[in-house]
């Protein structure tokens, strides 16, 4: 029976390959990793690597206690990590000497868990070294790994908090002290794994609750407020509510997080939709001075432009239109301008339903309310998918003119750069002054011709020059 | 019949640690063994031997073939009572336990009726193991089709699964209605009366049944077996309102998939909803009264257990914790669960959540038997019962002609254990001394991957090797190793087998893997049946199959004697 020879002289190689979740205590024996800082004849035993994703390791146990004499190469402690229990032995002959993490305590992969002295004499010495840097790694940056000696991550039986540095630094489990914490089991799970203390960030789930995207929020924004600890003193909350600029480490591969990983879906889907587009430059004299008077009733330019864009939508419905199957056109029934916003890390549309319909005053909470939403990533479906003409509006950032993609499933989108002061050649012959802004669209030719969006952007530049059944 | 032989083969077996039956009744204890889980749908095997018992009786000539005549001939098959009595054999409850013990008793010629005042099926097949089953198999297929990395490591591309939970929970309620309707044709098939209501015991040998309160009807009986089973343990301080805190009767049905939900107990039925629960979206809290979850299993498993199925998983657990007090969700608040130590019972945290499961074992179901009739006193609501499943009364004596198995006593709180000893209890009526070894009974959670176990887990073993002073051994086998099991890409898993080396006993074998609960009767047979791991280490298994885990397992096993001459003896072919 080959293959069964096979079979058992494979189990039998197993426990030596390290991801093997094997149980047994002793399977493995992995060498301390060989210490480099030696203070005297003092070296530290470093929690190892016991596996590729292995980031801490508990104590299950101490083989040896302190004072034990050592021989290179005898199992010390066992350690378990993410996937096993293991033996780790020793390089060196020596006496451990202090005992820095208890059993039942974590570590991070590297962090020192143990002193080894060379002679019996240097006991004393690596004990007060060990007294002395547990509490300088209880100071420095990860603080609930280091002092976890007595805190471990489970919330064991009832140990009494430490009195001293450590209750200050490690913020533990939120739940087993006073300031009550509530975040549900994947949030916490995440907290730990982002190192993000859930003690600041503001729960949006259900009745406050912190859940996992408040705890990826806060921390995308810890991340980018890193860079600034040293010097300023003051760090950015961490509800960040603008969207900051992520620092980002160079030289490395970072994946799509799920929104950006759907608008690089959105983006290929869009090569197979055969576009063109038709500029046109719009006058918005008439339009910022409405603008300015309406202004203090929470409208906002958005809103304006979402409404005028509608207005001139139900006068040309092709436009609205979309092509579902390369067969026919698609009519909406009604007019849903998507808006596209940055968020932090992406990009999403939320949509003014009817915007043809409903009034500028009430169209302005909406879009309020909807970008309030989006930056807590709040949206449901409907609100960021049922677009049927889509708004990008970069002129906020002083672009005069660009080009937007067409978002798979709609007829139309239309780019609206910046209105300028713009020196303007009348008919009359006379030179003037007027503010202008470039407008482009960028339509699927299967459904909408140029004609079309010509027709449309006449009708559109009408009702911005004379604003006045916008706050109708 | 082998089934008979097998057991009476089978060792005397005090009721320790498996079956306490203080364990279900313990608040928030440790719950090991809920009849809920545990179904041996016995449907196919019964009707099979049925029809052998007709060919081996004295009605039908002909092996079993053609169904309809064999129905009627079955129905004849459930003859004439003893006489002064309406019935052999009167069993009250008919769930797993008493179909199988009826089954037995008609094949043994027993003229039987059965008393059921709910539906046919009880738990297993209505509010347990059944539905439980389509749960996981909608929750097993979710869980592949998420992993991403699962899949693309098999080369398959799957988009964006979901789920209609309508649908799934139609899927749990038709298999539940479909095997209700088996249960209820195989019994009527071989004529076994069932009689509607809810039954009593006025006296040793008869039995009163009707609605609730107004027992009408009364038979006599010259054998009644007591098989009421159990209903799901709600300790006190805890506000079941069935939508927002629920038992497993409520969660089966599916009604809605909370985003967050707290399971109160992670024994068998905790750890399979934390399995559905996971898979359908909601993250999930354990709280358990123990220092570690999943108390009941061996410590080696559910460490391994933790870190396959807790720990990847949007879980998170609170132990050592009581939920002194939940109060369903309204008026806008959540669910809230106050948690207090459970040695210094000092408050400790405060839980808010969308649901609770209450999952805290399983309690009798004995009310209103008329055991006072019989000078029967229950023990935590348990009817006490000697190795024969024979009823004692207050005093420690035997009750005559009475006898109660299943959840009922508590020793075994699973579903084919009940029905493993309704056959013993028919066996004994019947004039055969019976035994059930329940050392050889097999248990399994089926979550993904599944865990299963049958006989003693190592600390068990090794109190009782102290205690009796031998050795014992450990061998381990991991599906790391195992063709079929690589071949699916599921390679996590282990098998553990505890023995003696002086003789080649089995004395426990704890799965973990891939189809562990299908696994586990290779294991389970050979305690039954005696079979010593030098002997089986020699029975040939299939490649690849995952069925070599336990070859190997059994290889790998050093035992310091040599082979039976039965099995090196050269077969003639």
């Amino acid at each position: 029976m080959a293959a069964l020879l096979h079979l058992r002289l494979n189990s039998s190689l197993l426990p030596s390959s390290s991801s093997h979740p094997s149980l047994r205590r002793r399977p493995c024996r992995r060498p301390v990793a060989p210490s480099t800082r030696i203070s005297a004849k003092i070296r530290e035993i470093f929690m190892p690597a016991l596996s590729s994703t292995m980031t801490e390791g508990k104590i299950v146990s101490w083989v040896k206690s302190e004072g034990d004499r050592l021989a290179k190469g005898e199992s010390v402690v066992v350690v378990e990590s993410d996937k096993a229990d293991m033996d780790v032995e020793t390089f060196y002959d020596g006496y451990l000497a202090a005992i820095m993490v208890e059993e039942g305590g974590v570590a991070p992969v590297g962090s020192a868990i143990a002193l080894l002295a060379e002679s019996e004499d240097e006991i004393p010495l690596a004990k007060s070294q060990a007294s002395s840097s547990s509490s300088a790694v209880a100071a420095s940056p990860p603080p609930a790994d280091a002092p976890a000696s007595t805190t471990s991550v489970q919330t064991l039986a009832p140990s009494p908090p430490e009195p001293s540095p450590v209750a200050a630094s490690s913020s533990t489990h939120p739940a087993s002290d006073g300031g009550r914490i509530v975040a549900t089991p994947y949030a916490k799970k995440l907290a730990k794994d982002l190192k993000v203390d859930l003690a600041g960030v503001a729960g949006t789930g259900p009745m406050g609750r912190i859940v996992a995207k408040d705890v990826e929020a806060a921390a995308a924004a810890a991340v980018a407020s890193v860079p600034s600890v040293p010097s300023k003193a003051v760090v950015g909350s961490v509800s960040a509510k603008a969207p900051t600029p992520l620092a980002i480490e160079l030289g490395t591969v970072v994946s799509f997080t799920t929104m950006q990983g759907a608008v690089s879906k959105n983006m290929v889907e869009s090569l197979s939709v055969p576009t063109f587009r038709v500029g046109y430059t719009i006058t918005t004299n008439a339009l910022d001075d409405l603008y300015k008077k309406i202004k203090s009733k929470g409208v906002t330019m958005t809103a304006l432009l979402a409404k005028a864009t509608a207005i001139a939508l139900t006068k040309h419905p092709v436009v609205n239109s979309s092509c579902r199957d390369g067969k026919s056109f698609t009519y909406n029934s009604s007019i849903n301008i998507a808006v596209a916003v940055a968020i932090d890390g992406g990009l999403i549309t939320p949509v003014l339903q009817d915007a043809d319909k409903v009034d500028i005053y009430s169209l302005s909470r909406k879009w309020k309310e909807l970008v309030d939403k989006a930056r807590a990533k709040q949206l449901q479906p409907h609100e960021y998918s049922t677009g049927t003409f889509t708004l990008s509006n970069l002129g906020m950032f002083g672009v005069d003119r660009f080009d937007a993609i067409l978002p798979p499933g709609t007829g139309a989108i239309m780019a609206v750069g910046a209105s300028q002061p713009t020196v303007v050649a009348a008919k009359d012959g006379r030179i003037g002054l007027k503010s202008q802004m470039q407008v482009n669209v960028t339509a699927d030719h299967r459904v909408i011709y140029g004609a079309d969006l010509a027709a449309f952007l006449q009708t559109l530049a009408k009702i911005i020059e004379e604003p006045s059944d916008l706050t109708l | 019949m082998p089934a008979s032989v097998s057991l009476s083969l089978s060792l005397p077996l005090s009721p320790t640690a498996r079956s306490d039956p203080s364990v279900a009744a313990s608040p928030f204890g440790a719950f090991r063994r809920s009849g809920l889980r545990f179904c041996g749908l016995r449907r196919e095997v019964l009707s099979l031997r049925s029809l052998n018992s007709e060919a081996s009786g004295r009605i039908s000539p002909y092996p079993a073939r053609g169904l309809s005549n064999k129905v009627l001939a079955a129905a004849k098959s459930n003859g004439s009572p003893t006489k002064g009595f309406d019935y052999d054999l009167v069993i009250i409850g008919a769930g797993v336990g008493g179909h199988g013990a009826a089954l037995h008793a008609v094949e043994k010629g027993l003229k039987t009726a059965i008393i059921e005042g709910d539906i046919v099926g009880g738990t297993c097949v209505n509010r347990g193991c059944v539905p439980s089953k389509a749960l996981l198999a909608v929750s097993g297929r979710m869980r592949e089709l998420q992993d991403e990395h699962h899949l693309k490591a098999l080369g398959l591309q799957v988009a964006s699964p979901g789920y209609d939970r309508q649908s799934v929970a139609d899927h749990a309620n038709n298999l539940a209605s479909k095997i209700r309707s088996n249960l209820t044709n195989s019994m009527k098939a071989l004529g076994v009366d069932i009689l509607t209501g809810v039954g009593t015991i006025v006296g040793t040998q008869r039995v009163k049944y009707g609605k609730v309160g107004f027992p009408d009807t009364e038979v006599t009986a010259r054998n009644i077996i007591i098989a009421t089973g159990s209903v799901p343990f709600v300790p006190n301080g805890i506000e079941v309102d069935g939508k927002t805190v629920f038992t497993s009767d409520h969660a089966l049905k599916l009604e809605w998939v909370p985003d967050w939900i707290a399971i109160v107990g992670s024994g068998y039925i905790g750890l399979e909803f934390s399995d559905v629960y996971t898979a359908l979206g909601s993250e999930v809290t354990f709280v358990e009264a123990l220092d570690q979850l999943m108390p009941g299993f061996d410590p080696e498993i559910a460490k391994l257990a933790q870190r396959i199925l807790i720990n990847p998983r949007k879980i998170d657990h609170h132990t050592g914790v009581f939920a002194k007090k939940i109060t369903p969700a309204k008026d806008r608040k959540p669910v809230l669960i106050e948690l207090i130590d459970a040695k210094t019972k000092e408050p400790k945290d405060t839980l808010e959540v969308d649901a609770a499961l209450i999952a805290t074992g399983r309690a009798p179901f004995t009310k209103g038997l008329g055991l006072e009739n019989i000078n029967v006193t229950t023990v935590r609501g348990f009817v006490p019962v000697d190795e024969h499943m024979q009823v004692m009364d207050a005093d420690g004596n035997l009750v005559p002609h009475i006898y109660c198995i299943g959840d009922a006593n508590g020793k075994l709180m699973l579903a084919h254990a009940a029905s493993a000893q309704g056959i013993s209890v028919v066996e004994q009526i019947s004039g055969n001394n019976n035994v059930l070894n329940h050392l050889s009974i097999p248990a399994a959670c089926f979550t993904h991957p599944e865990i299963s176990m049958v006989g003693l887990t190592e600390p068990q073993a090794r109190e009782k090797s102290e205690k009796d002073g031998f050795e014992i051994r450990v061998a381990k086998t991991s599906f790391k190793a195992n063709t079929k099991a690589l071949a699916e890409n599921e390679g996590e898993g282990l098998a553990k087998l505890i023995y003696r080396p002086d003789t080649g006993e089995i004395l426990g074998v704890h799965i973990l893997g891939l189809h562990a609960a299908d696994l586990i009767h290779e294991a389970s047979n050979a305690i039954a049946l005696g079979t010593r791991i030098q002997d089986i280490r020699f029975a040939v298994h299939a490649h690849p199959t995952l069925s070599e885990v336990l070859d190997e397992l059994f290889k790998s096993a050093k035992v310091n004697v040599g082979t039976s001459p039965s099995v090196s003896e050269p077969v003639a072919v």
